[in-house]
């Protein structure tokens, strides 16, 4: 059993409230923060290598010591909460589970960075963990953990909760800085960053949920220790969920570097693949990162087995490799139609772009379009170039990475299973024909 | 909602809105538009109408034109009248894998509707969603603010007799708590 650090606790009955959680030592490690200094956290944070589990991987001690500090201006710490990229749901999981982590992440992180203010941006489906989180809140505020001069320390620290309303776009952190301001979801161009100039125009910072509770066991237990397990720059733990064709889906925490074998294969984690079959395929960190087929998932292209960490995962670059991302792992079983899959993630993307950009707002469209016209059975040869060259033609060169995010999929797709859309254009009477293609079920099929 | 119906928030509405307006700093009150606008659908019938925006907007010191644009981009926000349950079904990859298509294909024959639209009654509207952060849990579909996961036909069946049964107002995503 891998160390627990986040999730430790999660299954302890009624952690959700405030008496719970400080019955399993919840908040003392909030109490030994304010006797830090936030220079001192800010530090410690450093020594973990904590690196941003919001999905780029940027080192969180990092990020907080370029935080602007101009006299008299106030900053925020804003948790982004907004987890809308598909195949991820470890955020809402532990937001509902054990809130209170969040809140004690928040403290710590906002005294660190000298924030008196600061937000918690949840997407506004998940209204009922908004509630949740509010309820921890108040119970905070009760107890002398949120307020004025918290624990006597002279900090005064105000928690907000924020809900967004649907728009996968305001995940992207200077969109949703936009967003809590009331406005449509338009990324910003940078620079200025945040860190300079982010919420009205204040230095502000934004991190993950993950990140933020993340802080707490570093604070706990010191950066050095921390940074002791994992592996190489991939230090600490990650929560990954973990969801497809798989027999045990769901949120697990493991310690960086165990092989991606024994994370899908043991009964630990993923349980295999469910219904005897094979896997096929497997999306690593959430939908927007290249899709890798077994054997590469599995073992790099030398054959040595593929870890779960930051660079065992992207070993290889776009060409055998992928990403961590998100964490968010979907696994597809040898009966799945890439293609399909394909056209749902880049019907995703064509949704969700905000149209700033017009080889993100076209492309996507394009590309949704055409899979569209393969899946039909109308697709030619000359189609799946045209994705290619389209794909091509939108990667880096877009405000903010969603256009990236679009093209990878798609670039990964053709890279890997170019023969799966070659037999759907030169036999497209195989499409319609061969279940598989088109659905892969759990609920009786007599109805669709 | 009939046009002569006052456009006006009932007391604990306004209130609670007051309340968020505070959590912002002085003058940047538009912080609030997009929890106000979540309290507007549910005061005024599940969507927001162009009356109901100017009303928000006047509440908030702001143009009506930067309500609507917040409103329209927004895939939560209502333009147009909806069913009192409208229920909204995860399409995206996860989801699909584990059929998604179906469950949506199966909702449109037994409502008898397509996606976007609303049952004659005035009971039901449906909505395919993108990623709804359940997708361990999938296939699933979201009624106001709950989530039903690993849904099978009975659960969907089970699902609808129970709203005919006990939804008579129209359900939002704000259930009327603390926001
Ligand atoms: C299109 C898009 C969507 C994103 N969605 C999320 C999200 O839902 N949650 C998140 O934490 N980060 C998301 N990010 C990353 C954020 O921009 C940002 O990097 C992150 O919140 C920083 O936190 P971290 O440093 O703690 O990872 C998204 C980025 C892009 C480009
Ligand atoms: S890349 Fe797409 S989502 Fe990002 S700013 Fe441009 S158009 Fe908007
Ligand atoms: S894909 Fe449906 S909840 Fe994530």
């Amino acid at each position: 059993m891998g160390r627990k650090l986040l999730t430790e606790n999660i299954n302890v009955p009624g952690i959700q409230s405030l008496s719970v959680y400080r019955h399993q030592g919840g908040y003392e490690t909030l109490k030994k923060a304010v006797g830090m200094t936030s220079e001192a956290i800010v530090e410690e944070v450093k020594k973990s290598g904590l690196r941003g589990r919001g999905g780029a991987g940027f080192p969180t001690g990092l990020k907080w010591s370029f935080l602007a500090k101009p006299e008299g201006v106030p900053r925020h710490l804003v948790c982004n909460a907004d987890e809308s990229e598909p195949g991820t749901f470890k955020d809402r999981y532990m937001m509902e589970r054990i809130p209170h982590l969040l809140i004690e992440g928040m403290i710590i992180g906002s005294f660190a960075l000298g924030a008196n203010s600061s937000y918690i941006y949840i997407r506004g489906e998940m209204m009922y963990v908004l509630h949740i989180l509010q309820r921890a809140i108040d119970e905070a505020y009760e107890a002398g953990f949120l307020g004025k001069n918290i624990l006597g320390s002279g900090f005064d620290f105000d928690l907000y909760v924020h809900c967004g309303a649907g728009a996968y776009i305001c995940g992207e952190e200077t969109a949703l800085i936009e967003s809590l301001e009331g406005k449509r979801g338009n990324p910003r161009i940078k620079p200025p960053f945040p860190a300079i100039k982010g919420l009205w125009e204040r230095p502000t910072v934004v991190n993950n949920v993950e990140s933020i509770m993340a802080v707490v066991p570093i604070i706990k237990m010191g950066g050095d220790e921390y940074a002791k397990i994992g592996i190489g720059k991939s230090t600490g733990t990650k929560l990954i969920s973990a969801c497809g064709h798989i027999n045990k889906p769901g949120v697990y925490e493991i310690e960086m570097g165990i092989p991606v074998e024994e994370f899908i294969y043991s009964d630990e984690y993923c349980g295999g693949i469910r219904n005897g079959k094979e896997l096929k395929a497997v999306v690593a960190g959430g939908s927007s990162v290249p899709v890798l087929p077994k054997s590469l998932i599995l073992n790099l292209a030398n054959g040595e087995p593929r870890l779960m960490s930051y660079e065992s995962l992207s070993e290889g670059g776009f060409a055998t490799g992928t990403m961590l991302g998100s964490g968010g792992f979907i696994l597809m079983d040898e009966d799945t139609s890439i293609v399909k899959n394909l056209w749902t993630f880049t019907r995703f993307y064509h949704h969700e772009s905000c149209g700033q950009c017009s080889p993100c707002r076209e492309g996507t469209g394009w590309m949704e379009k055409l899979l569209h016209k393969i899946l039909d059975g109308h697709g030619t040869l000359s189609d799946v170039d045209l994705l290619w060259e389209i794909q091509s033609k939108i990667e880096g060169k877009t405000i903010c990475p969603l256009g990236d995010a679009a093209a990878w999929p798609v670039a990964s797709a053709i890279r890997h299973f170019r023969h799966e859309f070659e037999e759907y254009v030169t036999n497209p009477q195989n499409i319609k024909k061969d279940h598989h293609y088109y659905r892969v079920n759990n609920i009786s099929p007599e109805f669709a | 909602m009939s046009a002569d119906k006052e456009i006006k928030f009932s007391d604990d509405a306004y209130a609670l809105v007051q309340k968020i307006i505070k959590r912002y700093p002085e003058g940047k009150q538009k912080s609030a538009l997009i929890p106000v606008l979540h309290i507007a659908q549910a005061e005024f019938s599940g969507w927001l109408s162009a009356p109901v925006m100017d009303y928000v907007a006047s509440l908030l010191s702001i143009a009506s034109i930067e309500v609507y644009e917040v409103a329209s981009f927004y895939t939560m926000f209502n333009l147009k009248p909806v069913g009192k349950c409208v229920i909204e079904v995860c399409r995206t990859g996860p989801c699909w894998l584990m059929g998604a298509e179906d469950l949506v294909k199966y909702l449109e024959k037994k409502l008898n509707i397509k996606d976007g639209e609303t049952t004659a009654d005035g009971m039901f509207t449906l909505k395919t969603a993108e990623c709804l952060a359940s997708c361990g849990t999938a296939p699933m579909m979201q009624i106001g603010e709950t989530y039903h996961e690993s849904l099978t036909l009975n659960k969907v069946d089970q699902i609808l007799d129970d709203c005919r049964a006990t939804v008579t107002e129209p359900i939002s995503h704000w259930s009327k708590k603390e926001i």
